[in-house]
């Protein structure tokens, strides 16, 4: 079984998988960071959003291999200790998550939209978005959250 | 408002969720994130035919395969049937046709996705691996897939006991009044219509794993349910036999249900019962394109609808032919769904005197057919709207002048319906006046002279609805075929130091009870929100609870919970009264405090808990110690939500394509403890709506092949393909319950889908478009403005 080695919410890891293991069953089944979600297998509805040497991945789409010697962070690596990141915020002040399951992939995707971007309109969020489905809060809020989001991060 | 003293977090108050923080940071807990030692994974192997006859099955070579630790067919589990939760009586007399449902498949599948073994292995991979090496030899039959057809008979029947595929034949009203009515009528409008069958697609998939423990004989399942007490019941009493005490049933955190995830599945009795035959514990979780087949659907009516109206407009009768697709199986509530909860919606918001209903349901080939978010309310709201709608532009009347003219007005209530119900409250006319203003209805002619500058073809669409929320009472829904009651119970712990835990039945996937409860706790009892934790979803915790689904939680589960409130609050004046040494009658309970009346003479809400626990001064000969009340609670009548809702929409006639513009709602769901969570609820049910009228559907090929059956092909919605929202509400208090709450969660859902397509039709009036079917794809949008213009309608 190949080994792989990487930094993952800034700890240094090291599994062996089997070749065809995805990144997100990595991080769920084997480092135990259950944040990262699967909501479907056809690498559409962006549950699974990491961020890889800093941009967003779908996780399900990344063979664990394909990570080896990267930076990822995770929906749990995202807040500094007890203080939400700026985009976290949002979403609670906004409404922006009801059931909870699409959110950590939806909250990593807004982040890597919103970075450099603190001026993001509403079209380009709905546009950016576009790879994240949440089938509880109709957008309406999550939209609200992350053009939020995107000022309170100041780009 | 209530007036009270915590603030900002009392009853009327957006305040931010308490669940946020969890789902925030990945520390969320659902079914699939939850492992026991020693686990094994199961695999599913499903029917890759609509229908077929099992003629063998070889696990063999499974059995044999790495890392396989069982292999079971219908042979150990097609003995278990999963039951259905409602008995629907047809015309005379008659019950409807009920064949049983097995587990796992015995002799013959009746669907793709019909569970045929489960390979339980070491790891997912293996017990996926070993399915592949299961032969299954099919004799394949011809699938059974139109409902008009499949009534006809001829051919294997989905189950040999109905041999057309009638599962029902049902009616409500008085047909002999509507004929009289319709042959005095000065004008008829018709309309066929077809209610396109949905997936629910939660966002998680379901999961389940089952657990026990040979030392106590206790049973645990974990898993994706809206009602976990309800899964206890139904699968403990009426398909394992395990008694209550020997089976809890937890439901964590639950991503998202919509009516899916209230069934008992047979997924949740496999693995239970595995895990007691192979002595550890057994975990599955659906893949996606498994959900798809496997999950029960929504929706799928073809419908007759014909109104009609005196030379004014006025109603004078309804009537209402339905075919009612119900899948394979029955699954656990579906024969309400066309009737209980369609029928009776029939009368809408208007005051038409005479209302018949007759609805045929029909075995096919395909997924069992259940409640989807609305539930036969959005069914019977699609064909009273769209029918008022052509209704209107057949009469060359404005459509909400024909809808106010037809309101059941304000003195009016209570009013009996003639499809059997009793609204208690409501006022049509604020709501539409309200959605009229919101969506700025003087401003649209300009905005359509926009459109049609830019090429574009705009249209405006209007609809009403009303929704019945929290389905009761139980002795009433008894009568028409509940095999359950319809109940909520909860449990309110004061611990010694005052603080609060509350159990409640309801259940909590994406609608935030652990904010609102709590904001209704703090409110009553003047502590603050910090002060009280909100516990549900297992059977162990919870005394008893039938779950959240039908909008029902906060007017039936809250109602619950402030009973029992009364309950602790009557206590605690017995035991104020003594300690303050007062008569119990004056003694008032207010802001927190026991106060002897028209004196400063009181005792905090802290000191009265710590002295129940602690009971030195105290009533001994009178009162029990603890302030501990649990409370049942039965309504008395359905809760009567409605609205009226306008969108927009721009057509490219080129392309078909429809895009919303503009979306205004207007709902009137009673009092409102937390506007935020409710907004959210609107916009989330208006989503689906939107889904249903322009973007999904579930199409299947003549063989029972389901075509869309990924998100490669289903076409769920997403940001891009949704508007901002509008929304405002007006208030009338329910009646019957002390919040005065309604139910708001299925509004959007059911009022979205006629909204739209009356705007699509407004928009193609220019053509003479008269109908579209759901959902208005570019494709069928141009179609119809082409066979529009070639005279083809």
């Amino acid at each position: 079984m190949p080994t792989v080695n990487l930094t993952v919410n800034g700890k240094a890891v090291s599994a062996n998988v089997e070749a065809r293991t995805l990144l997100v069953n990595l991080i769920r089944e084997q480092l135990g960071l259950t944040g990262t979600h699967v909501g479907c297998d056809t690498s559409q509805c962006g549950a699974c959003v990491v961020h890889v040497d800093g941009k967003s991945v779908k996780a399900c789409t990344m063979l664990a291999v394909q990570a080896n010697g990267s930076k990822v962070t995770t929906i749990e690596g995202l807040a500094n200790g007890d203080k939400l990141h700026p985009m976290q915020e949002a979403f609670r002040e906004h409404h922006g998550l009801q059931c909870g399951f699409c959110t950590p992939g939806m909250v990593m995707s807004a982040v890597c939209l919103a970075k450099g971007h603190p001026n993001l309109t509403e079209k380009e969020v709905r546009e950016g978005l576009e790879g994240n489905i949440c089938r509880c809060t109709g957008y309406h809020n999550i939209v609200q959250a992350v053009l939020a989001g995107a000022k309170a991060m100041g780009g | 408002m209530a007036p009270n003293d915590v603030g900002s977090t009392g009853i009327g108050a957006s305040v931010r969720r308490r669940e946020d923080r969890r789902f925030l940071t990945g520390r969320g807990t659902y079914t699939d994130d939850i492992n026991r030692p020693n686990q094994t994974y199961a695999w599913i192997l499903r029917s890759p035919h609509a229908h077929a006859a099992i003629k063998s099955i070889d696990t063999t070579a499974a059995k044999g395969a790495p890392g396989v630790v069982a292999v079971f067919t219908g042979a150990e589990l097609g003995k278990f049937g999963m039951p259905c939760g409602w008995l629907v009586t047809g015309k005379n007399n008659t019950p409807m046709v009920e064949p049983k449902h097995p587990a796992l498949a015995e002799g013959k599948v009746r669907h793709v996705g019909d569970p045929v073994a489960v390979v339980i292995a070491e790891t997912k991979s293996q017990a996926r691996d070993a399915a592949e090496k299961i032969n299954v030899d099919y004799a394949p039959l011809p699938a059974i897939m139109d409902m008009k057809a499949a009534l006809k008979g001829g051919g294997t029947p989905v189950h040999d006991a109905a041999a057309s595929n009638l599962c029902f034949d049902w009616e409500l009203g008085d047909k002999a009044a509507v004929g009289a009515a319709f042959t005095k009528a000065a004008h008829v409008t018709k309309l066929d219509l077809v209610n396109n069958r949905l997936v629910p697609n939660a966002m998680e998939p379901r999961a389940a794993i089952g657990d026990f423990d040979r030392a106590t004989g206790e049973h645990t399942l974990y898993t994706t349910s809206q009602n976990p007490h309800v899964i206890r019941l139904l699968m403990g009493a009426f398909v394992l036999g395990i008694p209550e005490h020997k089976l809890r049933v937890v439901a964590p955190d639950v991503g998202g249900g919509f009516g899916s995830k209230i069934y008992h599945y047979a997924e949740e009795a496999i693995v239970t019962w595995a895990a007691k035959e192979i002595g550890r514990p057994v975990k599955w979780t659906a893949e996606r394109s498994e959900a798809f087949i496997s999950d029960a659907h929504g929706r799928d009516h073809i419908t007759h609808v014909e109104l009609a109206m005196d030379k004014d407009g006025k109603f004078l009768a309804l009537r209402c032919e339905t075919l009612a697709n119900m899948g394979a199986y029955l699954s656990t509530f579906a024969p309400c769904i066309p009737t209980y909860l369609h029928g009776t919606l029939l009368a809408g918001n208007y005051a038409t005197p005479a209302i018949h209903t007759n609805v045929k349901a029909v075995f096919t080939n395909t997924v069992p057919v259940d409640a989807y978010r609305g539930a036969g309310r959005p069914e019977a709201t699609f064909q009273i709207e769209r029918l008022i709608d052509k209704a209107a532009r057949e009469l060359k009347m404005d459509p909400a002048e024909l809808r106010r003219r037809n309101f059941i007005k304000p003195s009016q209530f209570p009013y009996q319906t003639p499809v059997a119900l009793v609204y208690d409250t409501g006022n049509y006319d604020a709501t539409l006046d309200q959605v009229l203003k919101l969506s700025d209805a003087a401003g649209y002619e300009k905005r359509k002279a926009e459109s049609k500058a830019r090429g574009k073809l705009r249209g405006r669409g209007l609809a009403s609805y009303i929704e019945a929320c929290g389905i009761a009472p139980s002795n009433v829904v008894g009568s028409l075929g509940a095999r359950a009651g319809l109940y909520e119970a909860a449990t309110v712990r004061v611990n010694p130091t005052g603080n609060v835990t509350v159990f409640t039945g309801s259940h909590s996937h994406g609608q935030g009870h652990e904010t609102t409860f709590a904001q209704v706790v703090s409110d009553m009892l003047g502590i603050p929100m910090d002060q009280v934790e909100i516990s549900h979803g297992d059977t162990n915790r919870v005394p008893f609870g039938m779950g959240t689904y039908g909008s029902r939680s906060l007017a039936v589960g809250g109602t619950a919970i402030v009973k029992a409130i009364d309950k602790i609050v009557a206590k605690g004046k017995k035991i104020a009264a003594h300690m303050l040494e007062a008569a119990e009658a004056d003694i008032e309970f207010k802001n927190g405090k026991f106060q002897v009346a028209g004196t400063d003479k009181s005792k905090a809400f802290g000191e009265i808990a710590l002295a129940a626990y602690v009971p030195h001064k105290y009533p001994l000969d009178t009162v029990e110690p603890g302030l501990d009340e649990t409370a049942f609670y039965d309504p008395k009548n359905f809760t009567f939500p409605a609205g009226a809702y306008v969108c927009e929409v721009e057509v490219d006639p080129e392309t078909g394509v429809v895009e919303v513009q503009s979306f205004a709602t207007a709902d009137d769901f009673g009092k409102i403890v937390n506007p935020m969570i409710v907004e959210g609820q609107v916009h989330g049910g208006l989503v689906q709506g939107i889904g249903q009228a322009l973007l999904e559907t579930c199409v299947y090929d003549k063989d029972g092949q389901l075509q869309s059956g990924s998100y490669m092909d289903y076409t769920m919605p997403r940001a891009d393909d949704v508007p901002s929202f509008k929304v405002a509400h007006s208030v009338t208090a329910c009646t019957h319950n002390p919040l005065g709450v309604k139910g708001c969660g299925e509004a959007g859902a059911i009022g979205a889908p006629p909204t739209v397509i009356n705007a699509i039709i407004d928009a193609l009036s220019e053509f003479g478009v008269t109908h579209i079917d759901m959902p208005a794809t570019p494709n069928r949008v141009w179609k119809a403005i082409q066979d529009a213009k070639a005279g083809r309608h």
